[in-house]
């Protein structure tokens, strides 16, 4: 780990404050990510400014939904009664990442700005345009496995690794934040990103600005959902494809469908065209093989037996196996590993 | 020196904080980067947490923070200042029952023969401890899952299980 300042902020007004006073500054919560990143010399910040204490830890209620405070635990949200209760989807998206260690240790604004886990990334021996922009992008034409298959670019075609963030895209949470020119709104379709021509960038988060909440609306999808999540080993591993789906029913027609995959872009991957598709549609298989296809259309792969072909056919049918969980209102188990 | 809400503390300096650990309170002296688990094993002699992958992959370093099982390598020793710390060191304390009788979680340990080399076992322990304070996992397959941040290659995870169900059947064992 490099040397660093730290700084102990007591207001958020101190945080953004402490922030701007140094060059490199990071601020810091639960440190799973970042603390990570500063032994592999990925991360050198200048200075550190802990926000651990800022009072930025409560679940209220607010307009009908709720709104989670930057700090509060991933397991304090995951288990909340509230959201248990009205956002189950959000619930079992963030119990079906990490680790339960990881999880009361990881903080709400954490798990959002949380970093790729492309190898390349990681390795400060090889080019990479995320971590040094302009040496190339090693993953295009090497180990493109757990790579993106949509809205890549050709400097970087990481993925955004979040399951609690794939679950915030299909309820459409909106994020709070704070920063040197004030406090703004930004729906959550518009927080992260895609690589395009500055892949160093994840978020459209302004140099400086904090996260202080993310804000559920009213609307919970909390009867017909499901957090479908396919990867190596059956826990404590990233998404190879995700699903995060809810669905509002009129008898056995689509009402509304939202629908968000994760492991597959740089950021949660929503198709509005494919949700629209379902409205109105019966809730059976045909309807979703439809709205699959139309959304695996749009796919581009890394070739190569290292590569990422393998996702499409995966991500087509788990978004139709998602679907179907959600519309029988038999959620995937977080702890049964079997897929109904 | 003291820390001092809004006020950096420069790169070079050791910063006085003051925790708790298995009982006791010690009031230190820790150079910012260095982290809890670092603390634990170099600076105080406490070897029993282990430093398996210091990346948060396997759960050796598992202690708890204020009752809250946490990895100690991700975290860093100043920003636990005033914290409580438990260590395997300190389960037997938990127990009270005085410092020469284990744990309910190391006796059924030791009951249904849960670890071979023993190297995941401190943070096998203290995060089955977490489990249970935590109180949300009820079934086998929800132990399993909730004890998923805890890697152990001699794959002792079956018996684990089973010590775990066994302290939970008595009713917790805090
Ligand atoms: C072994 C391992 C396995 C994992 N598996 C999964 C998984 O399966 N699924 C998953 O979703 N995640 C997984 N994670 C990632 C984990 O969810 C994140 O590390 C965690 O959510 C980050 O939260 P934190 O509070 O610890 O962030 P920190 O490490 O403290 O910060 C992360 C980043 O966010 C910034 N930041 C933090 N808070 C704010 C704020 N309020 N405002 C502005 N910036 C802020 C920091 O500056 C830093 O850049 C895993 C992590 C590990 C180590
Ligand atoms: S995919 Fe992105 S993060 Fe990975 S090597 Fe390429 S530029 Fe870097
Ligand atoms: S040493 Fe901390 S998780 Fe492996
Ligand atoms: S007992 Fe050997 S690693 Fe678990």
């Amino acid at each position: 780990m490099n040397r660093f300042e730290y700084v102990r902020a007591g207001t958020v007004a101190e945080a953004v404050q402490a922030f701007a006073g140094a060059e490199g500054s990071r601020f810091i919560a639960g440190g799973t990510n970042l603390i990570d990143l500063m032994k592999y010399d990925v991360e050198r910040p200048g200075r550190l400014v802990d926000i651990t204490r800022l009072p930025l830890d409560r679940i209220e209620e607010r307009d009908g939904g709720l709104r989670l405070g930057a700090l509060a635990t991933n397991a304090a949200v995951a288990y909340d009664a509230r959201v248990q209760s009205r956002y189950p989807l959000l619930a079992n998206a963030i119990l079906a990442g990490a680790s339960a260690q990881l999880r009361n240790a990881a903080s709400t604004g954490g798990n959002l700005l949380q970093r790729t886990r492309c190898y390349y990334f990681y390795d400060t021996a090889t080019p990479c345009n995320k971590r040094e922009p302009g040496s190339g992008c090693s993953a295009i034409g090497g180990i493109a496995r757990i790579h993106a298959i949509f809205g890549t670019s050709a400097h970087c075609i990481a993925t955004h690794p979040s399951d609690m963030c794939v679950a915030l895209a299909a309820l459409e949470a909106v994020v709070q934040v704070s920063g040197p020119k004030g406090e703004r709104s930004i729906p959550i379709a518009d927080f992260h990103r895609l690589p395009g021509n500055t892949p160093e960038q994840d978020t459209n988060l302004k140099p400086g600005e904090i996260v202080v909440a993310v804000d559920l609306p009213a609307r919970d999808f909390g009867s017909h959902y499901t957090y479908l999540k396919l990867r190596d080993r059956l826990s404590y591993a990233f998404a190879l494809v995700s699903v995060a789906a809810g669905l509002e029913l009129d008898g056995d027609q689509v009402k509304t469908a939202r629908l968000a995959l994760g492991g597959v872009a740089h950021k949660p991957w929503r198709n509005r065209k494919a949700e629209a598709l379902l409205q109105g549609k019966p809730a059976n298989r045909e309807s979703f093989q439809a709205a699959a296809d139309l959304i695996v259309a749009e796919a581009k792969t890394q070739g190569g037996p290292q590569g990422n072909a393998f996702k499409v056919e995966l991500a087509r049918r788990a978004i139709v196996r998602g679907l179907e969980q959600a519309a029988a209102g038999t959620p995937q188990s977080i702890s049964d590993k079997r897929i109904q | 020196m003291l820390i001092e809400s809004g006020s950096p503390v420069a790169a070079d300096t050791r910063i006085g904080i003051s925790l708790t650990i298995n009982g006791h309170r010690r009031d230190l002296q820790v150079a910012p980067w260095t982290t809890l688990l670092d603390l634990l094993r170099e600076h105080l002699d406490l070897t029993g947490t282990k430093k398996g992958c210091d990346h948060g992959q396997c759960g050796a370093c598992t202690v708890l923070v204020n009752g809250t099982r946490v990895n100690s390598c991700l975290t860093l020793a100043v920003m636990k200042d005033g914290a409580e710390i438990t260590t395997v060191e300190g389960l037997a304390g938990l127990a009270g029952t005085g410092s020469n009788s284990l744990h309910p979680i190391q006796e059924a340990f030791i009951e249904h023969d849960a670890f071979q080399c023993g190297y995941c076992t401190p943070g096998q322990l203290c995060s089955s401890v977490g489990l249970i304070n935590e109180g949300h996992a009820r079934s086998r397959d929800e132990i399993r899952e909730a004890m998923s941040g805890n890697i152990c290659r001699c794959g002792a995870y079956t018996n684990i299980v089973d010590a775990i169900e066994d302290v939970m059947s008595q009713g917790g064992g805090r």
